[in-house]
């Protein structure tokens, strides 16, 4: 019976090499895969087992905070100072249900697992303190936030303001807006917060100044308005211009209307922009054909997404027929902009036609204040010269002191701005958005430039203007920033 | 090979006891125990566990005990099947001491019991009978031969171990507990020695009959049905009621004992291939009626599918199993400092190697797998020294089923093969698997007293070399 035997024996050999084959791949081949899927409940236990970071405005004002819970898996729970004003940009970050935009991107920082804190980390195990996250240091000014949250109110809309010299992002509001701090944890009330903000028909959880994109309206005459100077299509602003009125859209049997009576045959380009005369800038942009247009558009931003390191969705001048391309120049068609954007077309105007990558990130920084990481001004692309650039900048600047803009108008300050009045639906039959793009100049350059959209409000369809609902909150972030610098 | 001295009736004259090597081996057993209760009260509480100077005295006891009977009762036995024994038994009293200190067990415990008991010192009390047991089982069994009268009481009681549950209700899903006031037991564990008992008693008696009396068809050596089917219709009882019961762990166990001790009492191979199909055919036949059974599988097929569906529950057990021991990594997170609690049911008993997997890492897992190797493969050298059939077949059937039962648990909690539940012999917690695992090791360790014990001095006549059957 010893033949048999030593068979078994190499049997049950094989049984448990089998074994240890197994458990070779699956600790040391697979670990990492495995301690990285989302459902490995670890993943959130490290999290939330350490005070995170914080995120900071102001240059060293802190808008989050940690919370000790009685939870047994999460010792920490995450809490957001005026929560709902600052969510479109931390994001949140919840025990049940993840985490989102800074709160996510920069978690390893915030949670201090990041390889730059290596040091830290091993440091902190020799000396036995407590494990601690990083902070980020946006550019966020919170003067120029509040103004912009306070001015939509209870509007649906958003606002993005930027720093045209650097790109740095000042102010980032989106309304309706929710309170991260409401789902933070892991109890039933933040199970029942988190399924009202999912079931709300407002959809408080989008962040309307980086993920929607709207049409622009007449906001995007700006762009057009570049292309023709870019392409030296017209070189003098107060030239006439060669603009039958009516003038028919290309292809079609269908005239170009005008809002009302204004004075727009033969108008010049700052005549023009002054009235938001849709026949000129139609007429440009058939001229210029549909090419130049996606050219000086992608110049301004368009077509790409764009990182704050927050992603930014794509906006869209795209590829089209001759009436839709003429349509698509006066910012209606399948022209599409986030607020963002907007606010970057504005800001490139007014820094002399030098664009700045935006960014929110000024600075990472170690539990114990040192900085990691420091962000450089980077420049985005030159969609105009800085002859064309100052051109534009008197023609918008005569929008607010003469024109639609005259809302925006700040005492001492020379601000250039444009209205926009967008229509959308079927047939336009909903109510149109109203925009309103700015930037305001001292004697230092300009510190400030800023896009504001409000989607919807309870005004009546004929009192939606740019001029009359936006402007007045672009004027508000415009003279908060100027103030906090003073 | 050099082990040929020992399968004749002649031994090598004067063999080493091996007593004191088996002495240092428990001495390190119990210290590298104690030595993982001090790590795990340091890593979770910061100090020494209070309990530790109790929990050393207890098992310096039970191990001192344990050799000392062995020293006296089978001095000639293997000296590594009791130290190995030991240290798993020890270290399995950590873990489960340690899974008791968990606040997620504990509140789960709470919700769904109303109160939470610790299982660290019920196991204690536990693998003190278990110790009893094995020492009762060498003090009164002084030669395994013994076992052979009582072949077809082995089988009654089985047979009536095994129906028993029926009677009682079932507990999670599985019908597989005799409860008895406080008390309940899983006859299972105690089936598989009987099991194994009535096998060897009746496969001495026939083999020869089943070996050369048999008819080829399609190529297989089938045996007469006289000689077989006896033993076929205890087994298929067996496994029907196990079915019944829906204890598939266990059904697979006696099957591949079945199939083991057949191949080794009649040496014929066409046994394996015979088992293989069957083996096939029956999962295949149990698999389509079976919710139970089609729902590990799935679970097996991907055990993290069921997130993305409704199902989630149907596999969180296992999938929460493999990320344990994907995060203890190469050298484990340490004693007390894992999560393997996330598992929550069955933590500390069928999924108690996740908790080795996330603790001790790929480290700890390679040792506790080489311990159970050699805890099998002493056993089978056992039977290889063995002089008589019977011995033979009875340490090749209980080592047998040792191996199958660790591959099946283990192999099911990292999702080698489908979960089919069981319980780790020593490591995992439960009464019925310590009691029965150290009175198999009694077994051995009497069968390997045995046949390691010299011979007496070959009679003077010289006819009694002539006499002897000499075997290949």
């Amino acid at each position: 019976m010893n033949k048999p035997l030593r068979r078994i024996a190499i049997f049950c050999g094989v049984l448990i090499f089998a074994l240890l084959a197994r458990t070779n791949y699956l600790q040391y081949v697979q670990a990492d895969e495995l301690n990285t899927r989302k459902e490995n409940r670890r993943v959130r236990i490290e999290r939330y087992a350490h005070e995170r970071g914080n995120i900071i405005v102001d240059g060293g004002k802190s808008i989050t905070g940690s919370k000790e819970t009685e939870d047994s898996d999460f010792k920490y729970k995450r809490v957001w100072k005026d929560g709902p004003m600052w969510a479109p940009v931390t994001g949140y970050s919840s025990q049940a249900f993840g985490a989102t935009q800074l709160e996510s991107i920069e978690d390893g920082i915030l949670t201090g697992n990041d390889d730059q804190l290596f040091f830290n980390r091993t440091m902190s195990m020799f000396t036995g303190d407590e494990e601690q996250g990083g902070n980020i240091v946006t550019t966020l000014n919170s003067a120029a936030q509040t103004a912009a949250f306070k001015g939509l109110g209870n509007k649906k809309g958003a606002v993005a303001a930027l720093d045209p010299q650097t790109g740095a992002i000042l102010a980032l509001a989106s309304t309706p807006s929710y309170d991260p701090s409401t789902f933070a944890g892991n109890e039933e009330a933040d199970t029942k917060a988190w399924q009202a903000l999912l079931k709300d028909k407002d959809k408080p959880m989008i962040n309307r100044a980086l993920r929607e994109t709207y049409p622009p309206g007449s906001t995007f005459k700006v762009v057009t308005a570049a292309a023709a100077l870019e392409n030296g299509l017209y070189t003098d602003i107060d030239a006439d211009t060669d603009s039958p009125l009516p003038w028919r859209l290309p292809q079609s049997s269908k005239d170009l209307d005008n809002e009302g009576p204004i004075p727009c045959k033969n108008a010049s380009l700052r005549e023009a922009l002054r009235y938001s005369c849709n026949t000129v800038f139609g007429k440009i942009s058939d001229d210029l054909g549909n090419q130049k247009m996606i050219d000086e558009a992608d110049k301004f931003g368009f077509n790409k997404e764009i990182f704050t390191p927050v992603r930014s969705n794509a906006s869209v001048y795209p590829e089209d027929n001759r009436p839709q391309n003429a349509m698509a120049g006066i910012g209606q068609a399948s022209n599409r902009a986030t607020p963002l954007q907007m606010a970057m077309v504005a800001s490139a105007v007014a820094n002399d036609g030098k664009l700045m990558q935006p960014y929110m990130v000024a600075q990472r920084q170690t539990p114990d204040l040192d900085v990691i990481y420091n962000h450089e001004k980077e420049e985005f692309s030159r969609p105009l010269s800085a002859e064309n650039a100052q051109k534009l900048q008197e023609m918008m600047e005569t929008v607010v002191k003469t024109g639609t803009g005259t809302t925006a108008q700040i005492p001492g300050v020379t601000v250039g701005g444009k209205t926009g009045t967008a229509q959308h639906g079927l047939n336009n039959a909903e109510k149109p958005y109203a925009w309103f793009i700015s930037y305001a100049k001292t004697d230092s350059g300009s510190p400030v430039a800023v896009a504001v959209v409000v989607e919807d409000s309870h005004a009546d369809r004929e009192a939606i203007s740019g001029g009359g609902l936006a402007a007045p909150i672009a004027k508000a972030v415009m003279k908060a920033v100027i103030d906090s610098k003073k | 090979m050099s082990v040929v001295t020992n399968t004749t009736t002649i031994g090598a004259i004067n063999a080493p006891s091996r007593r004191n090597t088996e002495l240092m081996m428990m001495v390190f057993a119990i210290a590298i125990s104690v030595f993982a209760y001090a790590n795990v009260g340091l890593a979770m509480n910061g100090k020494l566990p209070s309990g530790m100077f109790g929990y050393g005295a207890g098992l310096i006891l039970l191990g001192g005990v344990a050799h000392l009977v062995v020293r006296k009762f089978a001095p000639y036995a293997d000296p590594l099947l009791l130290p190995l024994a030991t240290l798993l038994n020890g270290l399995g009293l950590v873990l489960i001491w340690r899974l008791d200190q968990s606040p997620r067990l504990i509140r789960r415990a709470e919700i769904g019991y109303g109160a939470f008991s610790p299982d660290a010192p019920k196991q204690l009390l536990y693998s003190a009978i278990g110790v009893a047991l094995f020492v009762a089982v060498l003090m009164v069994l002084k030669d395994h031969r013994i076992l052979q009268r009582y072949t077809y009481i082995s089988m009654a009681a089985a047979l009536v171990l095994l129906v028993l549950p029926i009677f009682f209700p079932s507990v999670n899903g599985a019908k597989i507990w005799i409860s008895l006031g406080p008390f309940s037991i899983q006859p299972g564990e105690f089936a598989k020695i009987l099991i194994a008992i009535f096998f060897s008693g009746y496969l001495m008696v026939k083999r020869d009959a089943l070996a050369l009396a048999s008819r080829r068809f399609m190529g297989l050596y089938l045996p007469r049905g006289r000689d077989l089917g006896p033993i076929i219709t205890i087994w298929a009882l067996s496994i029907l009621i196990l079915v019944f019961e829906t204890d598939l762990g266990t059904s697979l166990l006696f099957f591949g004992l079945f199939v083991i001790m057949l191949y080794v009492a009649t040496e014929r191979t066409s046994w394996i291939v015979f088992g293989l199909l069957m083996s096939a055919a029956g999962a295949v036949g149990v698999a389509s009626f079976e919710r139970h059974v089609q729902s590990r599988v799935t679970a097996w097929k991907d055990p993290f599918a069921c997130y993305t569906t409704d199902l989630s529950g149907a596999c969180e057990q296992i999938s929460n199993a493999i990320m344990s021991f994907g995060s203890g990594g190469t050298l484990g997170s340490g004693w007390g400092q894992g999560h393997s609690d996330l598992i929550g049911f069955a933590a500390n008993a069928d999924f108690i190697l996740s908790t080795v997997g996330e603790e001790l890492g790929l480290a700890g897992m390679m040792a506790v797998l080489l311990i159970y190797g050699l805890i099998v493969e002493r056993g089978i050298r056992t039977a290889l020294a063995a002089r008589d059939p019977f011995g033979k077949l009875l340490a090749a059937g209980l080592s047998g089923a040792f191996a199958i039962q660790v591959f099946v648990v283990a192999g099911g909690v990292m999702g080698l093969i489908p979960l089919s539940g069981m319980t780790m012999p020593f490591l995992a917690y439960g009464g019925s698997s310590v009691l029965a695992n150290w009175a198999l090791i009694a077994i051995l360790i009497r069968i390997s007293d045995t046949a390691r014990r010299p011979a007496p001095a070959p009679a003077p006549s010289t006819d009694a070399e002539m006499t002897q059957v000499v075997r290949p």
